[in-house]
């Protein structure tokens, strides 16, 4: 009962006039909480904080360093989001709500940053640089969630591929010289893993939570044990090296955007070649309906004579390719070796990000951004030595899936038949 | 008058066979169904330690080198791999009967204390599972996977240890029953939440308590490395608790055999007591197996997952209460080694049971003590644990496959399967 009426509530919810009220009264809290927070405990009226522009000091196009005067910088947010918040309370801004809550939450963070930064200087391309390292993974995570959960598989054990792929691809492109063949190796173990999944809650029906849990138990300890046992104590098998940057003539050259963006190595692009490839396939081919009527309601689907348990093979190994790729960018994508649980968790923020971005693949993407920027604001303000923790930027992911979860943001649906298994009749 | 006892015995033995073996409905079905009910969870682990041999041997590089030499050579490497393995974790999780007995002739109080060491590290070691397990199994029992039991075990330590160390002057029989309130409390507020927010706004409390497990994790990190942390220290951790908050150890060190096993024992009597012997319980495995009925019957089913996401929290803080209180008396950075985890895994196999958690429990902590024992002795690296439980797990949750490995006939009454409802629909 909670979860059907919940989501009715939540579709009322998003369109309700007490909705817009409680939105605008959030708008006008962070506001006040700039002037809390931030303008109140300014030491210094005339800092300065230093944006660096530039994401390589020897490169040919530099740009201009952004010098950012703090106290009007946190007045304007202040003022701008309290004013949205007034409008938001009188007139409101009905279907642009979430729209303009980006705007409020963005204007927040540049606040929060400059306030941080005052006296100082922090490089905003690096910044930026960081957060798609970090969404690399966290979007491919959450694709990989995506295709499986489309096709009504619950995939929780997007860690645990992602594990084996990394753990894989390293060993593999160590002893074969060869990243390729490593990349390869650590997409096939993610499928492996896959098809674990696949058989236990396909097959026999084992309930897919449960498989899911049983699929991190056990990858968790397979590549620690082979971690331990062979990789930490000869050198040779964990050393793969790092795919080379990319770059991509003409675009990296684009002030700015152009080293962060167009600058990177292969698997960044793969990424945003899948991205697309699965965007298109879900939404606007005859496989991509197939796939999601499986996922919605795999009796109708199987009386049209589509192939449900196919189908959901498909989706799963398919799933498995990606965190195994996910997976593989973390060893031979980044760090280039294999050091014991070094997903730390990201195959569940990768799942965060496929409900907040309500199971569609760009959504995902903006999610893996957005958690991504906090990760990497967290790694750089814990350099910067901040006043607020960098745990609790840590956090936020975490807690801002909770709210969406909720419903407070607006409504994520999944599929329908998500999580359950199938019976041919 | 000397009779009467009798028969009462037997019908709390006959109670508890009847709980811990489920399912049972018609008396012609119960004794295929008690066979199975038993017969698969012991096939179940003795097929995880036959391939659990299997990759010892295949990881082995003795085993190789002796197939290099000669095939002979090769079969003893790996016959040798798998007992030094497997003996390394019977001494270390029971100890070795030759050091016991001989520890009892010589009548010498620390040689004895010494010898049965192993066996009371392996009580040590299953305390935190049982408690953690047992909270478990209550949400399964009302309809919720609480996956968030690392979380809820993180602010139990968190709690415990606060009141453990700055409350002074108390005596223990204050002081202790105050900080495992306070780590039940911990646990019970991280419950409460992904318990509140699934029953009014149908958030999945998969999805939410691993949200809470990282929101606990980073918590405990900032505090230890600032509010918390131990006066003069640079590491991360926290002052030592009193003397008065620290759970009595029994037989003094080296051992660390403490009062939190009875605790936990305790527990696990309440928890049965509440789910199969109160109305309140009734309605909580109602709602938890069958939703619908229970909305039909008029139970309550919000306050209902909101109180065992509650109490399902609060036992799991206990389990971090207990390390703090019992085994560590400080709160150190990532103090759990993934309790939270294993315990889904051992209350599914406890089949969601009080007491087959407890003996599941005992299980792992005996394998998890010995597997210290073994990777120092062995060299295989103590994760066979890990490899083992999801591979238990796997054919708990599929019993098809143990069916079809050893060619058991399947129980005609359908038995009870393990689910938890996924987040989609109702």
């Amino acid at each position: 009962m909670a979860t059907t009426t919940a989501i009715y509530h939540r579709e009322v919810l998003a369109a309700s006039p007490r909705r817009q009220r409680v939105m605008g009264i959030v708008f006008v809290i962070i506001a006040v909480a700039i002037w809390l927070l931030f303008i109140r405990t300014l030491a210094d009226p005339t800092a300065v904080a230093t944006y660096g522009m530039t994401l390589n000091v020897e490169a040919e196009t530099q740009i201009q360093d952004w010098v950012v005067p703090v106290l009007p910088a946190l007045y304007i947010s202040m003022v701008v989001n309290f004013v949205l918040g007034i409008y938001q309370l009188l007139r409101g801004f009905k279907r642009w709500t979430n729209l303009v809550l980006g705007v409020v939450v963005a204007l927040f963070i540049f606040a929060f940053l400059t306030w941080s930064t005052s006296g100082s200087s922090i490089s905003l391309a690096g910044l930026f640089s960081l957060t798609l390292s970090s969404a690399v993974t966290l979007t491919m995570a959450a694709l990989s969630g995506i295709m499986s959960e489309r096709a009504g598989v619950v995939n929780i054990a997007i860690e645990g591929m992602m594990l084996s792929g990394a753990m894989t691809a390293s060993l593999i492109g160590s002893v074969t010289h060869s990243l390729w063949i490593g990349l390869l190796a650590g997409i096939a173990a993610g499928m492996l893993m896959a098809l674990i999944h696949g058989i236990l809650s396909i097959k026999y029906k084992t309930d897919q939570i449960i498989s899911g849990t049983v699929i991190n138990i056990f990858a968790t300890g397979l590549t620690s044990y082979i971690s331990t046992k062979f990789l930490q104590i000869y050198q040779d098998l964990n050393n793969p090296g790092v795919f080379p940057p990319i770059p991509i003539p003409g675009l990296v050259s684009i002030p700015f955007i152009g080293p962060i963006l167009f600058n990177n190595n292969i698997c960044v692009y793969i990424m945003f070649v899948v991205l697309i490839v699965l965007q298109i396939g879900l939404f606007n081919t005859r496989w991509g309906l197939r796939l999601r009527s499986v996922g919605e309601h795999p009796k109708a689907a199987d009386t049209l004579g589509i192939n449900v348990i196919r189908t959901r093979y498909m989706a799963v190994l398919l799933s498995g390719a990606m965190a195994g790729f996910a997976g593989s960018y973390f060893s031979i994508g980044s760090v280039g070796r294999f050091d014991n649980l070094m997903t730390g968790g990201r195959g569940f923020i990768g799942l965060a990000a496929m409900i907040f971005g309500n199971w569609n693949p760009l959504g995902g993407f903006g999610a893996g951004m957005l958690f991504g920027f906090s990760d990497a604001l967290a790694s750089k303000l814990s350099i910067l030595g901040s006043a607020i923790p960098s745990e609790f930027l840590l956090m936020a992911p975490y807690i801002a899936t909770m709210i969406v979860l909720a419903g407070v943001v607006g409504r994520t649906q999944a599929p329908a038949a998500d999580g359950t298994a199938y019976t041919k009749e | 008058m000397e009779n009467k006892p009798e028969p009462k015995k037997q019908n709390a033995i006959l109670i508890f066979l009847e709980e811990l073996i489920r399912p049972s409905s018609s008396p012609k079905g119960r004794r295929r169904g008690v066979s199975q009910a038993i017969l698969i969870p012991v096939l179940a682990l003795f097929t995880g330690l036959v391939i659990g041999a299997i990759f010892i041997i295949l990881t082995s590089e003795e085993v190789y080198a002796g197939f290099g030499k000669s095939f002979g050579a090769g079969l003893a490497a790996s016959w040798n791999s798998v007992a030094s393995a497997y003996s390394a974790l019977f001494t270390g999780s029971l100890g070795d009967p030759p050091v016991i007995f001989s520890a009892l002739q010589s009548g010498d109080a620390m040689a004895i204390k010494k010898a049965f060491n192993p066996i009371l590290e392996s009580l040590v070691a299953a305390t935190p599972y049982i408690f953690a397990s047992l909270g478990v199994a209550l949400g399964f029992r009302s309809g919720v996977f609480n996956i968030g039991a690392e979380g809820q075990l993180y602010m139990g330590a968190i709690f415990s240890c606060v009141v453990g160390y700055s409350l002074t002057g108390l005596s223990p029989w204050v002081h202790i029953p105050l900080a495992m309130g306070a780590g039940a409390l911990g646990g019970a507020l991280w419950g409460f939440v992904p318990g509140w927010l699934k029953a009014k706004t149908g958030g999945h409390e998969v999805i939410n308590t691993i949200m809470m497990n990282y929101i606990a994790y980073n918590l405990s990190t900032w505090l230890l490395s600032g509010p918390m942390r131990r006066p003069g220290e640079y590491n991360p951790i926290s002052p030592n608790i009193q003397p008065s908050a620290m759970l009595p150890n029994f037989f003094g060190p080296p051992t660390r055999f403490h009062l939190g096993f009875f605790i936990a024992l305790g527990m696990a009597v309440l928890v049965y007591w509440l789910l199969f012997k109160t109305t309140w319980g009734f309605e909580l495995r109602t709602v938890g197996s069958n939703p619908k009925a229970a909305r039909y019957a008029g139970m309550n089913i919000v306050v209902v997952t909101i109180v065992g996401m509650t109490l399902s929290g609060a036992l799991a803080g206990m389990a971090g209460a207990n390390e703090v209180l019992g085994v560590n008396h400080n709160l150190a950075l990532s103090f759990s080694s993934g309790y939270g985890f294993d315990s889904i895994a051992l209350a599914l196999l406890g089949k969601n049971n009080p007491f087959g958690v407890v003996l599941a429990s005992l299980l792992f902590g005996t394998l998890r003590n010995g597997a210290t024992k073994m990777q120092v002795v062995s060299g295989v690296p103590i994760y066979i644990i890990s490899i083992l439980q999801a591979i238990i797990l796997a054919f708990i949750a599929a019993p098809a496959i143990i069916r079809t490995i050893y060619r058991l006939r399947a129980p005609k009454e359908g038995e009870e399967v393990l689910s938890v409802r996924g987040w989609g629909g109702g």
